[in-house]
């Protein structure tokens, strides 16, 4: 009590704010502080959900993984995944948000209508998805079959499983995107881009040499969400190629961890790889943090 | 180029976007009517020949989908209700009254917002598990209760409310939970009303979790539903469709209502 008052804290405001604060408090260490260093201990445990023991092995579960083509390959594809999703996500939402900044009609319903892949529940277009990539009988081949093209496997292939993944999570995340360069291009005063063409600069210098670095924080931003939620991405695969894909061309870090831990039971090995990931997603950060300090212009 | 031309091809570019885009719905929806002849013919038809009203029901047939519904409609409620609920209560500490341990709180609070939830995901249910809460509708709903971005989205929210509302009425003698209520919540219902959306939007469609949390049919939740439905239903695509159609379109009828206030809080988020 004295600790309190002592420090000029007002005992009923104390009171309140403890009310207040509680819930979230105990939810907060319960499912996200207490199950953070459950990871960190299990992964260094043998534990696999049948047996009653739990031993500590130290890094054995570790090098199991690292050894464990599957899980090699996991960090491959999300890899290989989020490099081609994300510039290419990148250019065709900035691409599009310039367009419709240029003052056309009916932006509202160009914009509303990029938008709604973004609202539509996930396994719901997986589903559209499916059947649209299907070999025989989905319009996509039927649409590429009528210029010429052979029918393509997408799906079943394991040169474009992965592709065709990112095909539909690039048309389901690109309306999110031309959202926000819209608004940072609206954001952006018109005097520069007036007084560089007054000066005789041509479109595209005024584009690349003023609004890129004025969109910068935007641009960083984008790139930021985008590799995090690369790195998440599960419920498309899942969804798509249950088993991870022909050669397990889709199976991606949060898959893999998924099937050791629910599939076989691996817990210790799939906290290992839950670690792995989390230390990747933090040097990811990191390092985008530090390239981005140097290149990003904040006014 | 003149500026005509240059903004007709901005246009074509545009609307052949657009028709890109928005074509997998107007498959979906013309698909929900066709029949196995429509479907399986080669080529295959993107007109039903009749309108097949059948699918929507024969979804019913294979698998219980109104369950599925309803389970989705409870767990989202309560978790939009409940997470709203916790976060308005800790933002208005956080924004509003003094106490020890703020500062170490509030870092708390900011860190978790950097957790996958997949990190976490393991021990989170084993929690559930060991609480005999796995197929029940507190397992769904409980760990999902507590969200970092909701109570900082509140808090910068309810900062913004000027402090002479609330001077004014601790002079009278009012308590902290009457300030609360009287001033700041019908002050910051656009706030509220957005996160609430946010909320809703983001637990109609969670998967990860409902898929580790349920064992039993009856307890899943429409994203699980229509996974299942999949390996289940025999991959007939025609009530695939009808039932993506069913499940898609309360979102879109929510989204054409509030679709300003969507797109608005989205571009929040980018410019921060």
């Amino acid at each position: 009590m004295n600790m309190i008052t002592g420090r000029g804290y007002r005992k009923k405001e104390v009171y309140a704010a403890f009310i207040c604060m509680a819930p979230a408090v105990f939810l907060a260490m319960t499912f996200i502080l207490i199950p953070l260093f459950n990871v960190f201990y299990l992964s260094f445990t043998n534990w696999d959900l049948l047996k009653t023991s739990k031993n500590f092995i130290g890094f054995d579960n570790y090098r199991y993984i690292f050894k464990d083509q599957k899980f090699v390959k996991s960090i491959i594809n999300t890899f290989y995944f989020a490099g081609i999703k994300i510039p290419l996500d990148l250019v065709l939402s900035l691409f599009i948000a310039v367009l419709l900044d240029k003052k056309i009609r009916c932006l509202r319903f160009f914009r509303a209508s990029y938008f709604a892949p973004v609202i539509v529940p996930m396994v719901a277009s997986t589903l559209i998805w499916i059947w649209i990539y299907d070999p025989m009988i989905g319009p996509l081949n039927q649409i590429l079959g009528s210029f010429g093209i052979k029918p393509v496997q997408w799906l079943n292939d394991p040169n474009t499983a992965m592709p065709s993944v990112i095909l539909f999570s690039v048309w389901k995340g690109l309306g999110y995107n031309i959202v926000i360069f819209l608004a940072g291009l609206q954001s952006i005063p018109n005097n520069f881009a007036e007084a560089a063409k007054i000066d005789g600069a041509n479109s595209r210098k005024i584009f690349f040499k003023i609004t890129v670095p004025l969109l910068s924080p935007v641009i960083y931003f984008v790139v930021l969400m985008g590799i995090i939620n690369s790195f998440k991405i599960f419920t498309q695969i899942s969804v798509m190629t249950p088993k991870g894909g022909p050669l397990y061309s889709t199976g991606v870090i949060v898959f893999y961890i998924f099937q050791q831990a629910f599939e076989n039971y691996k817990i210790g090995r799939a906290c290992a790889a839950s670690v792995i990931l989390f230390l990747l997603i933090l040097s990811i950060t990191a390092v985008q943090k530090k390239v981005g300090s140097k290149h990003v212009y904040y006014d | 180029m003149t500026k005509n031309r240059k903004n007709l091809f901005v246009y074509i570019f545009l609307i052949a976007g657009i028709i890109i885009v928005l074509f997998p719905f107007f498959w979906m929806i013309l698909s929900a009517f066709k029949s196995d002849a429509d479907v399986y013919s080669y080529p295959p038809r993107w007109f039903p020949e009749k309108w097949n009203f059948d699918n929507f029901l024969k979804v019913f047939d294979m698998v219980p989908f109104g369950i599925y519904y309803m389970n989705n409609i409870i767990v989202t409620f309560f978790v939009t209700f409940g997470q709203v609920f916790i976060s308005i209560l800790a933002a208005f500490a956080l924004s509003r009254l003094n106490f020890p341990f703020k500062k170490l709180l509030t870092s708390f609070f900011l860190i978790t917002m950097l957790m996958p939830f997949v990190i976490t995901m393991i021990p989170t249910f084993l929690i559930i598990s060991n609480l005999k809460w796995i197929d029940t509708y507190q397992g769904l709903i409980v760990p999902f209760l507590f969200s970092g971005f909701s109570i900082f989205f509140l808090t910068n929210f309810f900062k913004t409310i000027p402090n002479d509302l609330q001077d004014a009425a601790k002079i009278d003698g009012c308590g902290y939970f009457r300030i609360l209520f009287s001033i700041i919540l019908p002050n910051a219902r656009p706030a509220i009303s957005t996160i609430s959306m946010f909320t809703f939007l983001g637990q109609w469609r969670s998967y990860l979790w409902p898929l580790i949390a349920t064992n039993t049919t009856e307890m899943r939740t429409l994203p699980i539903g229509l996974r299942y439905l999949v390996s289940e239903g025999g991959g007939e695509y025609q009530i695939m469709m009808a039932a993506s159609l069913m499940a898609i379109i309360p979102v879109l009828i929510v989204y054409m209502f509030c679709e300003r206030q969507f797109i608005k809080s989205v571009a929040m988020t980018g410019l921060k």
